[in-house]
């Protein structure tokens, strides 16, 4: 069904354009202005034109940041999104369950993201840690996320798959909760299995949420800074320097306003390329399951 | 027999899903010398401390206390300017409509380090520096959004012929709008809620950035016990657990609306 044409919609989206762009578009002009200054003091700065720009995409620390990126981005979508899904199926639909199951998994979502990163220091010291100290006695693995760049990326990805799934989880579920009893009763009524009726039931109504979900997880990780930076402090080496603490390290670390200007509005666009894409695709998906 | 494979299943998630936090808590009842002397799976010489400093150090419980005041405000207006933007996009076809979708969600994308610099001085030029409204305000930037991308799935969910059938009967929209509407969708509102809420709490740059004393919220004040002297991790631990508490209030309170889902036939 066509949707009501009416410009008159616009009146109700009038206090939320007002709301955003108040905090949207200074900073941004802002940060253009940099981008294109070189500052070489408070009130004291050169037009630069597009140096910034060309100096940071042949920066090959730039790239190498940005393909780490990618992987961990990949990485993250790949397994917290069918696992979101698969906890949110295997959660309870009513009785106490449900709250202890809804309060639970909110947890790791509520603490501030430095403090996650400070905690995870002390989890996994093979010491004085309960993962490190239990991996070396179970194991009989020394884990040691400050020498090993793949301990340091096991590490990083243990701690956002245990912090993030949960908001897959919390999506998906609301998601399922959304589906009315009739379409589950018509789907046994036709005979179908457990697995057609998520096929065709529950994953196309979850089409939303999980967009949201995927779109959520793909920008926060592509973003991620303070729970890298507190764990591994991109290292060792270079190893988990992504591009967010690659960032950080030219515009605050070494006071480059203008490269690091550039640099987030590159990084921006990236970000903005991409979730495009996979609005797009994933909207494009829902529409084909409907026919 | 499936269903029992799903309970153990469930059943160790949550258990992986505990250890961190029975971690933190478990940091959070020892000293700090005694976290780092060494491994104990349970605390021995269990102290509240950490705990009693917090509470008695005006400095660090009012972090809670602005943190509250500023997500609060942040939950509240973020709901209420989005709930109608998102049945205006859910429902009506209007010049731009979904250009300004996508803008609203672009506004999530920019990364914040070089961004905050901006914010600094914009809410110093508006005088809005150091206040609750200030950080609740720049929230809004990602919460918005956020929360109009959401409600509109939820509302996209509910067949048009309610609306119609509504309006036939005689309802104006706004009367429509609370009476019906946005109990149908009380999942998605709780959902919404409670995603603004997180969201607005654990971010950290905005919120350092914007205030200095009077607003300052817990996550900027725990960054404090990196000190000269080291880290103070059962401070910080305790501090963590203290974070967690509004939160699980917070969904408490909004479950049975997540759970209860969608109910047809109101109308």
């Amino acid at each position: 069904m066509e949707k009501w044409p009416d410009n008159k919609a616009w009146l109700l989206v009038l206090p939320v354009f007002v709301i955003v762009a108040f905090s949207a578009i200074i900073p941004l002009l802002t940060v253009i202005n940099y981008s294109v200054q070189d500052i070489l003091a408070p009130g004291q700065s050169v037009f630069v034109g597009t140096d910034w720009f060309k100096e940071m995409l042949q920066d090959y620390r730039l790239h190498d940041a940005l393909w780490r990126q990618f992987l961990f981005s990949g990485l993250v979508l790949v397994i917290e999104m069918p696992l979101g899904i698969l906890i949110a199926l295997a959660l309870p639909k009513r009785g106490w369950g449900v709250s202890f199951s809804l309060v639970t998994l909110a947890l790791p979502l509520l603490i501030p993201w430095n403090t996650i990163g400070t905690i995870w220091i002390i989890f996994t010291r093979p010491d004085i840690g309960l993962l490190g100290h239990g991996i070396r006695s179970l194991l009989g693995i020394t884990f040691d996320h400050t020498a090993r760049p793949l301990d340091a990326w096991i590490t990083l990805m243990m701690m956002e798959v245990w912090h993030w799934t949960p908001l897959v989880a919390l999506l998906a579920y609301a998601g399922l909760r959304a589906i009315p009893e009739a379409y589950y009763q018509a789907a046994k009524i036709d005979g179908a299995s457990s697995w057609s009726t998520f096929l065709y039931v529950q994953l196309p109504k979850m089409r939303g949420v999980l967009t949201i979900a995927f779109l959520l997880r793909f920008m926060d990780s592509f973003l991620i800074y303070a729970e890298p930076f507190v764990l591994t402090g991109g290292g060792p080496g270079n190893s988990t320097t992504f591009l967010s603490i690659y960032l950080v390290k030219i515009a605050l670390g070494q006071f480059d306003l203008g490269p690091g200007a550039a640099f987030s509005l590159i990084y921006f666009a990236i970000v903005l390329l991409f979730s495009f894409i996979f609005y797009q695709a994933l909207q494009r998906v829902g529409r084909g399951e409907k026919v | 027999m499936r269903g029992k494979k799903k309970i153990i299943g469930l059943a160790f998630y949550f258990l992986l899903l505990a250890l961190p936090i029975y971690w933190m808590l478990n940091m959070s009842l020892r000293t700090n010398a005694d976290i780092l002397a060494s491994f104990a799976l349970f605390p021995t010489d269990a102290t509240l401390k950490n705990y009693i400093k917090i509470f008695t150090d005006a400095s660090w419980y009012m972090g809670y206390v602005n943190a509250m005041i500023y997500v609060a405000m942040n939950t509240v207006i973020s709901l209420s300017v989005a709930l109608p933007a998102a049945y205006a996009f859910s429902r009506y076809q209007f010049v731009g409509d979904k250009q300004m979708f996508f803008w609203l969600l672009t506004n999530r994308m920019a990364p914040a380090a070089v961004f905050a610099l901006p914010f600094f001085q914009l809410y110093s030029t508006v005088g809005l520096m150091d206040t609750h409204i200030a950080v609740a305000l720049s929230h809004c930037l990602f919460n918005v959004p956020l929360a109009v991308w959401i409600l509109e799935g939820f509302m996209s969910g509910i067949p048009r012929e309610i609306d119609e059938t509504a309006f036939i009967d005689g309802y104006s929209l706004p009367h429509f709008f609370i009476t019906v509407f946005i109990p149908l969708i009380r999942a998605g509102v709780g959902v919404t809620a409670f995603f603004c809420f997180m969201f607005s709490w654990v971010e950290l740059l905005l919120a350092r950035t914007l205030t200095v004393t009077n607003a300052k919220p817990i996550s900027a004040i725990m960054t404090r016990t990196i000190s000269a002297t080291g880290l103070d991790y059962g401070l910080l631990a305790a501090a963590g657990m203290l974070t967690i508490v509004p939160g699980a209030l917070v969904i408490w309170f909004v479950r049975n609306h997540m759970a209860k889902g969608f109910a047809l036939g109101r109308v």
